[in-house]
């Protein structure tokens, strides 16, 4: 009995740490190229919209995670388009895909208020499902569950092992060394920042298409911005976001399930809980100032305009 | 690439102040495109959404009342940015000032003398400055990043709305409505006449005006400035940081609660739980397009009210959802943050020339 409870408890942390997860890894690589997109949630509330829609008209989930990855990529090509083709202010500019996310997502979702689009399935690994205990944990998941996990691995090797992940990384250390190498540093950050766009649309669609049944308004509930948290919370190391995504994810639990049996403190405050856990997190995290700065890109958020 | 950048050297007048104009104009096209793509047509809803709302009286002072909040908050938010500090949680401070002020006329529901209601006002304004003032100090003693602290506590103060009205504050005469009782004849703002104007409508360009005086009149002022513009040359100059970034968030922060008691006080006359239609978001737009001045920031807040009332319009005549409103105003922003770029650049043609040193941009 109480294996069964603890089994549905890591099902449910895990379905709420996913979406800060992939929000959370595509933002890891974007910072990592030197470019800070706080766009996060607009992103992520696009994405949701454009995931939703496309699954209630053609009544296939995955074909709305498509579209969500399409959309997200397309929004942060405004951003790009905007902060490296025009050297627009990163923080500004992120800011207003936050604020055309909102409306966008009210907009194009007014219709579908309290209306389910088909939820994501389960994929049940064959064989390694009927493992008991682990089976239904981690093997009987939707495929986004999945993905989030192959995700964090992939990005690890990437930066770490790939030419192309050490190319990144010296576009965002030093963008003007990266230049004068031949790299062409808009370009790259160009990708990277579509990367963002891309995994911010999916977890989008992963809150429409899966972790809320029906339709509602700001469905992201802030969690663009707790992945951007999660980022420094990491300190750009990706195996760290996933510890952090699941500390956020227990949070997140906790106080659903403090809700849910009835304790004697009101629903709204612990409903902050994740909120105020990311502000005591980010205290706990930059205190040590030369920490943070020994692992940030050099260049983020900065402008780059080649002369020649 | 067509075109290229190339600098100009130093700051274009002419564009600081031409670029805003340019935005406008362009989401003012956008718009047309977007409602000939929902279905409506485009010249008459374009007409519907910022220009019927200005033909009437009380669509006039609908206005002023949008803006006032919208302007108090702006400049507040002006006054950080020039001091290069990221305060983005307007939200929470107003709201924050909202429920201390209206905590204490609540409290005090049969209140019978003048100074009451000033007494309520600065008590707004003390809420709304010690929400920012967590900010200010979590970023100084511990280097947290203000845009995600002022953020979380967006979110933070909005649950606290709710857990006060649904809870300890809701009125027991309510029929259950997640919503205070409404404040006595002492804790409200004064309205003008026979309009909805009130005294916030008329304090709200004041205080951007005082504000501008302290901007360029004061050695504070001067200060800000040349943190904002110029951090190092203010380090050599021996400026303190630290001072400078209480003072832009206090400041800030105070203005936003100010706005969010007011509003309580006055529009809405009682605490509910849909108190800011996102005001403080709105006022970063507000700050960006006047030029984080506050003569432009009073324009601007004039403008992105408008936008509230056209998405009113919009839903009422047109029958379209007023969620348009915040499409106008992420367009807005997003043309205004691209106009910018010809204020320290000029576009210069590229010629068809293979060029051997690929340029980068």
């Amino acid at each position: 009995m109480t294996l069964f409870f603890v089994t549905s408890f890591i099902v449910s942390i895990m379905a709420a740490s996913t979406p800060l997860l992939l929000a959370a890894a595509g933002e890891l690589i974007v910072e990592k190229s030197g470019v800070l997109n706080l766009g996060v949630e607009g992103m992520m509330l696009i994405g949701a919209i454009a995931g939703f829609a496309t699954a209630h008209a053609t009544g296939n989930a995955y074909a709305g995670i498509i579209a969500a990855a399409m959309a997200g990529i397309a929004i942060s090509l405004i951003f790009a388009v905007l902060t490296l083709s025009l050297l627009a202010n990163q923080i500004a500019t992120g800011l207003a895909l936050t604020i055309f996310g909102h409306g966008f997502a009210a907009l194009l979702g007014a219709g579908y208020v309290g209306i389910a689009a088909p939820t994501l399935g389960k994929l049940a690994i064959p064989l390694l499902a009927s493992i008991p205990v682990l089976g239904p944990v981690f093997f009987n998941q939707n495929i986004l569950i999945y993905a989030s996990f192959a995700i964090v691995i992939f990005i690890s090797w990437f930066l770490r092992k790939t030419h192309a992940g050490l190319i990144l990384r010296a576009v965002g250390d030093s963008h003007d060394a990266a230049h004068a190498m031949g790299y062409s540093v808009i370009a790259i950050r160009y990708a990277a920042t579509a990367f963002g766009g891309a995994m911010a649309g999916i977890a989008g669609a992963y809150l429409s298409l899966y972790y809320s049944p029906l339709w509602s308004q700001d469905l992201a509930a802030g969690r663009g911005w707790i992945a951007l948290a999660l980022v420094v919370f990491s300190a750009w190391r990706p195996f760290w976001l996933l510890a952090g995504a699941y500390l956020f994810g227990g949070i997140t639990f906790l106080s659903l399930y403090l809700q849910g049996l009835g304790v004697p403190i009101p629903s709204p405050l612990i409903s902050a809980l994740p909120y105020v856990g990311t502000i005591i997190v980010l205290v706990l995290i930059s205190r040590d100032s030369r920490r943070i700065r020994l692992n940030q890109p050099a260049c983020l958020g900065k402008y780059f305009h080649a002369v020649t | 690439m067509l075109f290229r950048l190339e600098s100009r050297g130093n700051r274009s007048e002419f564009w600081t102040y031409a670029s805003p104009v340019l935005a406008i104009v362009l989401t003012i096209l956008t718009m047309g495109v977007i409602f000939g793509v929902m279905g409506a047509p485009p010249l008459a809803s374009v007409e519907t959404f910022l220009i019927s709302p200005l033909l009437t009286a009380s669509g006039l002072s609908a206005l002023a009342v949008r803006a006032a909040p919208l302007i108090m908050i702006g400049i507040g938010l002006a006054f950080c940015y020039r001091a290069n500090v990221w305060n983005i949680g307007g939200d929470g401070q107003f709201t924050l000032g909202a429920l201390a002020g209206g905590g204490l006329a609540l409290a005090f529901p049969n209140e019978a003398f003048w100074w009451f209601y000033p007494l309520v006002l600065v008590a707004g304004i003390a809420g709304g400055m010690a929400w920012a003032g967590i900010v200010a100090f979590l970023k100084l003693r511990f280097n947290a990043n203000e845009i995600l602290t002022s953020l979380m506590l967006v979110y933070t103060a909005q649950l606290m709305l709710v857990w006060l009205v649904t809870g300890p504050w809701r009125d027991p005469q309510g029929f259950g409505f997640p919503q205070s009782a409404q404040f006595g004849a002492d804790a409200t703002t004064p309205d003008f006449g026979t309009t909805s104007i009130h005294l916030g409508c008329l304090l709200a360009p004041l205080l951007a005006l005082a504000i501008w005086q302290i901007m360029t009149r004061t050695v504070l002022g001067f200060q800000l400035r040349v943190v904002g513009q110029a951090p190092r040359a203010a380090r050599y100059a021996g400026f303190s940081n630290a001072t400078l970034t209480w003072v832009a968030l206090l400041v800030s922060g105070g203005l936003s609660g100010l706005a969010g008691i007011i509003e309580v006080t006055g529009p809405i006359g009682q605490l509910t739980t849909g108190i800011t239609p996102g005001y403080g978001f709105t006022a970063v737009i507000v700050a960006f397009l006047g030029r984080l001045h506050p003569v432009g920031i009073i324009f601007a807040g004039l403008l992105l009210a408008l936008s509230y009332l056209g998405g009113d319009a919009a839903q009422i005549s047109l029958n379209l959802p007023n969620a348009i409103t915040g499409i106008f105003q992420g367009v807005l922003l997003f043309y205004l943050l691209g106009a910018d770029v010809l204020i320290l650049y000029r576009l210069r043609r590229t010629r068809h020339m293979p060029s051997t040193t690929e340029p980068a941009a």
